[in-house]
């Protein structure tokens, strides 16, 4: 049986000391998770070391932690892979981030978790009195909000996510991907009340900086960003919700420039992002002609070092295969609806390549 | 001190349940959970829940095939209950929100499930049990007249001088302290007790506290040697693969590519009740029919993958990140595991314990709607059944009841003992010793097939064993989360949980539901058809007997 040696961050409130480091070697088999281990270690050395844990199947939530820095949960994380990606030797193992810690790999889950899943709402709120019977609603929609529904409430993501770092007040992925839970689900009477607030919360949909770490670290593949995407799709295109910091306009001029030109042209963005392609729209909206004195640094420092030069940023060049990108955009945009396809939804012929990438969600 | 008109123990489905009926009704409502509220264990529950609200289905015939399951076992009054009141239940959950699977007119859709004789089971994907725990924990955030104290261990209940329930004591977990609950009256809802177990399907947390604590007041258990072993669970860590599974369609096979449940069951195949689908795979692993490994196969590739991804989704991970298999590709292999509690506190079918104002829902009370097999997808439905109507029926005792004033010297004397506890120097077994050699006992002899001479040495052992936890000693001197003490705290309730167990299963001196005894093969309604009562005694459970309620099922032969 291989020998493991864990490295385990350490605090103890009563004692006074500040976090510290321990090592626990153990023996158990590749497969097993490195909760196993770390179980192993308390039931056999320590029993002082502290980590919640139930389920030891990925279900109930309860042990999500850092292991070599990556948040994510002990009981299914093998012990062969996390050994591989340890260092010197060692499967580094430490709380969550963005989370006060308690004791041990036990973070204070309610401060920061629990208070931002309370702050969305977190009920149905139908109108009127229920029918006799159930309600009558769209499979596929039920279907839809499960990926929501999914979520176990583990903050692998909460601690991952960077806004977060930053900002504190951010909503954040897991509570915002429960926000989607109701304005996807057609029974909620207050969709666009609900958008509407959380596109004016400054520390709402529009906090989150698209960096992944939640799609990538989330356990259950809920793909929390993806659900704060749709959040932002809802709000602007089915409610016209003002976008106080211009992600759907921002989101829009970014296609519609790949459409027309294959990559990005960075002159245009910002007063397409605005004003819908027309510079002077643009200039008269004071949220553009901030941002726009604002970078205006970044566009002097870039002319001047010859990264730039104004004919190449204005004047934006085509792809040489233009053909192939606009037909990706003729593929998507013939599609009815806006095709949604996710976790629990692949396309009818059942291959793992529609669906499974789509939302970023499922592996292998 | 906290004091409340009802005081809810455990915040798992039949917990969260009783808390909102209880406050419906005007109560003011305390729910104690030793894990937040969605860690509850309910949320493993991956199948579906079982209702007959298909308007070809009918209360009656679901309610037979639950009394047929339970092999005449279950109280038949209680049963009818559970299966009339089972539509009204689903609908109230959709409502609240739960997603439930739809039909392609958008109406609720349904699956097949075993030992039913119509597709009664109403599921969300495989995550059926998480997403009704959610929905009522967003009732309960909603809902801040229900006090929540969430991460708080009891650790005992309290009795007032006439012998009525007066509250409970309880640990703070995340900082130690101890409190002293008043309450005029208590509802347990604290699981199951798989833990006693190894391997289990169930979680760490399932340390059948409540029953030790009710057992250890006085309260009755009933059945306790019902212990249910699920046909497919994997064998080194005892995971569950959903009897969805087989609802959508997988086979059985045993190491020849035999199709076995064809000469157990040549009517209901892989659907027959679980009783007999995990006895006729542990006789193919007996007779050497299984695979080296001690199991047989299960065949989930035959299901479409759409279908799988849709509403098996949960198993392809399990297969995946625990046993290494795709289960969408190749064949998994399982063998039966400890799953489910049939027995518990014995209550009638308000959720009234015999102790005045203590009632007990959920898998730790013993209604009996299992009797002594529970069917796949009524477990959900007897935690909301019986907690809803155990909160409603709490709330209107506590009206016509003074708030009790429970002395001080309940917590001084908790407290003293975990003093003890806490301080007590090294020179026994450790907690995890014990603990481990407990789950191998009963597994090795309480298990599918049982008989005398196996019974008494687990008898035996787990009498050692209760001596060696006298003397556990713990590493943890400190009051931040000190998981060590609650191990050891639970390692008391699982020997007080394991010898009823035990005591039960040699009393019985019959075949019936998940009861085999090797050396008595039979049915014997005549002689056994009752419930086996175990009351604590001194420190052993005293037996007696209580008769099952037949109201229009009379018994039969059972085939499947
Ligand atoms: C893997 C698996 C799959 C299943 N699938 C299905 C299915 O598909 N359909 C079905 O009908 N049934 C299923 N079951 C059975 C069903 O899930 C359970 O029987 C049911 O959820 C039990 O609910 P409960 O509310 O009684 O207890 P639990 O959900 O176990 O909750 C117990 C509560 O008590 C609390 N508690 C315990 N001890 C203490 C203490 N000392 N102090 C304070 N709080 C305490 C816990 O914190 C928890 O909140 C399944 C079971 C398992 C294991
Ligand atoms: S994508 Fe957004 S929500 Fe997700 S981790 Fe990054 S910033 Fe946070
Ligand atoms: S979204 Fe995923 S990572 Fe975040 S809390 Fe939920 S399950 Fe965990
Ligand atoms: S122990 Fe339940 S998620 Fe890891």
């Amino acid at each position: 049986m291989p020998d493991y040696t864990l490295k385990i961050r350490r605090f103890d409130p009563e004692s006074g000391r500040p976090a510290y480091w321990q090592e626990f070697g153990v023996d158990l088999p590749e497969e097993r998770s490195v909760l196993d281990a770390i179980l192993r270690a308390k039931d056999e050395q320590d029993g002082s070391l502290s980590i919640r844990c139930s389920c030891q199947a990925a279900i109930c939530g309860s042990c999500g932690v850092r292991i070599n820095g990556m948040s994510r949960l002990a009981c299914n994380t093998k012990l062969s892979e996390a050994a591989e990606d340890g260092r010197n030797g060692a499967i580094v193992v430490e709380p969550m981030g963005n989370m006060p810690v308690i004791k041990d790999l036990i973070v204070d889950m309610d401060a920061v978790h629990w208070k931002k899943v309370q702050r969305v709402v977190p009920w149905l709120l139908p109108e009127g009195d229920p029918p006799a019977r159930e309600y009558i609603v769209d499979p596929e929609s039920m279907i839809d909000v499960t990926q929501s529904m999914a979520c176990i409430h583990c903050g692998a993501c909460v601690s991952a996510c960077l806004s977060l770092e930053v900002d504190p007040e951010f909503i954040g992925p897991a509570a915002l991907a429960k926000a989607y839970r109701f304005v996807g689900d057609p029974r909620d009477a207050h969709t666009e009340d609900r958008l509407l607030d959380l596109a004016e919360d400054p520390h709402g949909i529009y906090d989150c900086t698209h960096c992944f770490a939640c799609v990538e670290v989330c356990p259950k593949d809920v793909a929390p960003m993806d659900q704060i995407m749709r959040l932002r799709r809802r709000a602007t295109a089915d409610y016209g919700i003002k976008d106080q910091n211009n992600g759907y306009g921002h989101e829009k001029a970014f296609t519609d420039l790949i459409e027309k030109y294959g990559t990005l042209s960075e002159a245009q963005l910002l007063p397409k992002s605005y004003g819908d392609g027309s510079l002077i729209r643009a200039q008269v909206k004071p949220a553009a002609l901030k941002e726009l004195g604002a970078k205006f640094p970044t566009v002097i420092r870039g002319l001047t070092s010859g990264k730039v030069s104004p004919k190449t940023a204005l004047l934006h060049h085509k792809l040489q295969d233009q053909d192939q990108i606009r037909r990706i955009y003729e593929e998507v945009e013939s599609k009815e609806d806006r095709l949604e396809l996710n976790l629990y939804i692949v396309g009818e012929s059942g291959g793992e390549e529609e669906g499974a990438t789509s939302e970023g969600g499922q592996e292998e | 001190m906290p004091s409340h008109d009802v005081l809810v123990i455990g915040a798992g489905l039949a917990g969260q349940r009783a808390a909102l009926a209880a406050a419906e009704d005007g109560a003011s409502v305390g729910i104690l959970s030793k894990v937040h509220p969605v860690r509850s264990h309910s949320n493993a529950a991956q199948g579906g829940i079982n209702a007959a609200l298909n308007p070809e289905d009918s209360w009656e015939s679901h309610a037979y095939d639950t009394v047929k399951g339970s092999d005449y076992l279950g109280d038949q009054d209680a049963i009818e209950i559970m299966c009339k009141e089972a539509p009204n239940e689903i609908l109230t959950l959709e409502h609240l929100g739960v997603t439930f699977h739809r039909n392609e007119e958008g109406r609720l859709g349904t699956r097949a499930f075993g030992g039913a004789s119509a597709a009664r089971t109403y599921y969300v994907a495989d995550i059926t049990g998480q997403a009704i725990l959610h929905v009522l924990y967003e009732q309960l955030m909603r809902h801040d007249e229900v006090y929540r104290y969430e991460e708080f261990f009891t650790t005992t209940l309290v009795l007032d001088d006439d012998g009525h329930v007066a509250g409970c004591v309880a640990r703070q977990m995340r900082d130690g302290t101890m409190e002293l609950f008043a309450a005029k009256t208590v509802i347990l809802a604290a699981g199951g007790n798989g833990q006693i177990y190894n391997p289990t399907t169930n979680a760490l947390i399932c340390t059948g506290d409540g029953i030790a604590m009710a057992y250890r007041i006085g309260g009755p258990l009933m059945d306790m040697e019902m212990i249910q072993y699920h046909p497919t669970t994997l064998a080194g860590n005892g995971l569950l693969i959903t009897e969805g599974a087989r609802g959508e369609g997988a086979h059985l096979y045993n190491a020849q590519g035999e199709r076995f449940m064809e000469n157990y069951a040549p009517n209901k195949l892989e659907l027959a009740s679980r009783d007999v689908v995990s006895r006729a795979e542990q006789t193919e692993i007996n007779e050497g029919r299984g695979f080296p490994d001690g199991t047989v196969a299960l065949d989930i590739t035959k299901v479409p993958r759409k279908r799988i991804h849709e509403a098996l989704r949960e198993i392809v991970n399990v297969g995946r990140d625990f046993a290494g298999v795709d289960i969408t590709r190749e064949p998994i292999h399982i063998k039966p595991g400890n799953h489910y509690t049939m027995g518990g506190v014995k209550t009638d079918k308000d959720g009234r314990t015999e102790i005045p104002g203590l009632y007990a829902a959920g898998e730790v009370a013993c209604v009996s709607v299992h009797g002594g097999n529970r069917l796949g997808a009524n477990s959900l439905l007897d935690t909301l059944v019986f907690g809803r109507r155990s909160g409603k029926h709490a709330a209107h005792h506590a009206r016509n009841h003074q708030m009790p004033e429970p002395p001080h010297s309940h917590v001084d004397d908790e407290e003293a003992k975990l003093r003890e506890l806490i301080g007590r120097e090294r020179n026994g077994r450790r907690v995890s010793e014990i603990r481990t050699e407990l789950g191998r006992t009963m597994d090795e002899h309480v298990a599918v097939f049982r008989d005398e001479g196996g019974l008494l040495e687990a008898a035996q052992t787990v009498q050692r064993l209760k001596e060696e936890a006298k003397s556990v000693a713990i590493d943890d001197k400190g009051n931040v989360f000190n998981q060590d003490l609650f191990g050891a705290i639970e390692l008391g309730f699982m020997l007080d949980n394991a010898e009823c167990a035990i005591v039960g299963a040699l009393e019985r001196k019959e075949s019936r539901g998940a009861q085999f005894r090797t050396d008595y093969p039979e049915r014997n309604d005549d002689e056994w058809l009752k419930h086996i009562d175990l009351t604590l005694d001194g420190d052993r459970p005293n037996v007696s007997y209580s008769e099952v309620t037949i109201t229009q099922w009379e018994p039969e032969e059972r085939k499947y």
